[in-house]
């Protein structure tokens, strides 16, 4: 074997192993990115000037419906000031997340990943995360899981996000 | 001799794509009810109550969480 091809298997080695962790991740104080260009599925609200909660969920993930009534409670309150939660499902069966959303209530708008193209790009680290998101687009808190007692943590950040202009 | 190195080296480099993580989002599949190894609680907390008399030990039967990727 020659020196040129022990060089070219070893790159293509290494590569194999680098290349899933140098991913783009969602880390507080970049920029939301269009969430359009996902080819998401489903109808996603104005997010411009609002504050926003995008939450990476599925049917499947036993936190993620524990936090939906919390949510849908954040939502219908302060939606009219400005604040939206956006429900991202990476469910990969679509009947699946239809299944779950008729048999529990979700007052927020929901769009499907199929194709898991935005949540490998945000690359979460556990079901649910979750991303508050600043009236500029910008990613402000990041949150690993859900449970019932960062429920106050989670409502003051959002709250001293929608105090700014 | 160069036939077995490029065999080697081939062999190496697809065994490396073929080693990847599933991801948190993917897990689906494992957090299936029928993928649990006890589908009864009652029936586990019953065993393990047996095993902890017979061998004075209590936990260490496998990991919390269900493979579903939450906490």
């Amino acid at each position: 074997m020659t020196r040129r091809n022990l060089i070219l298997s070893s790159a293509a080695l290494a590569g194999a192993f680098i290349a899933p962790s140098a991913r783009a991740a969602f880390t507080e104080g970049t920029k939301l990115p269009d969430l359009s260009t996902f080819g998401l599925s489903g109808t996603l609200p104005k997010t411009e000037g609002k504050v926003i909660y995008l939450d990476f969920w599925a049917s499947w993930c036993a936190p993620c419906k524990a936090s939906f009534p919390i949510l849908n409670q954040w939502h219908e309150q302060m939606n009219v000031h400005g604040f939206s939660v956006i429900g991202i499902s990476v469910d990969e069966s679509e009947e699946d997340m239809t299944r779950f959303l008729k048999k529990n209530r979700v007052a927020f708008p929901v769009a499907r990943d199929a194709a898991h193209k935005l949540v490998a790009t945000a690359n979460v680290s556990t079901m649910p995360t979750s991303f508050i998101i600043d009236r500029k687009g910008i990613i402000r808190h990041v949150h690993s899981g859900f449970h019932k007692k960062d429920e106050p943590v989670l409502f003051a950040q959002i709250n001293q996000l929608m105090a700014q202009r | 001799m160069k036939a077995l190195r490029l065999f080697l080296a081939l062999s190496a480099v697809i065994s490396g794509v073929s080693c990847t993580q599933v991801k948190p989002w993917e897990r689906g599949h494992l957090a299936d009810y029928l993928m649990r190894p006890g589908r009864d609680p009652l029936t586990d907390s019953v065993n393990e109550h047996v095993w902890f008399t017979r061998e004075a030990f209590a936990g260490g039967r496998g990991v919390g969480g269900g493979g579903c990727g939450c906490n």
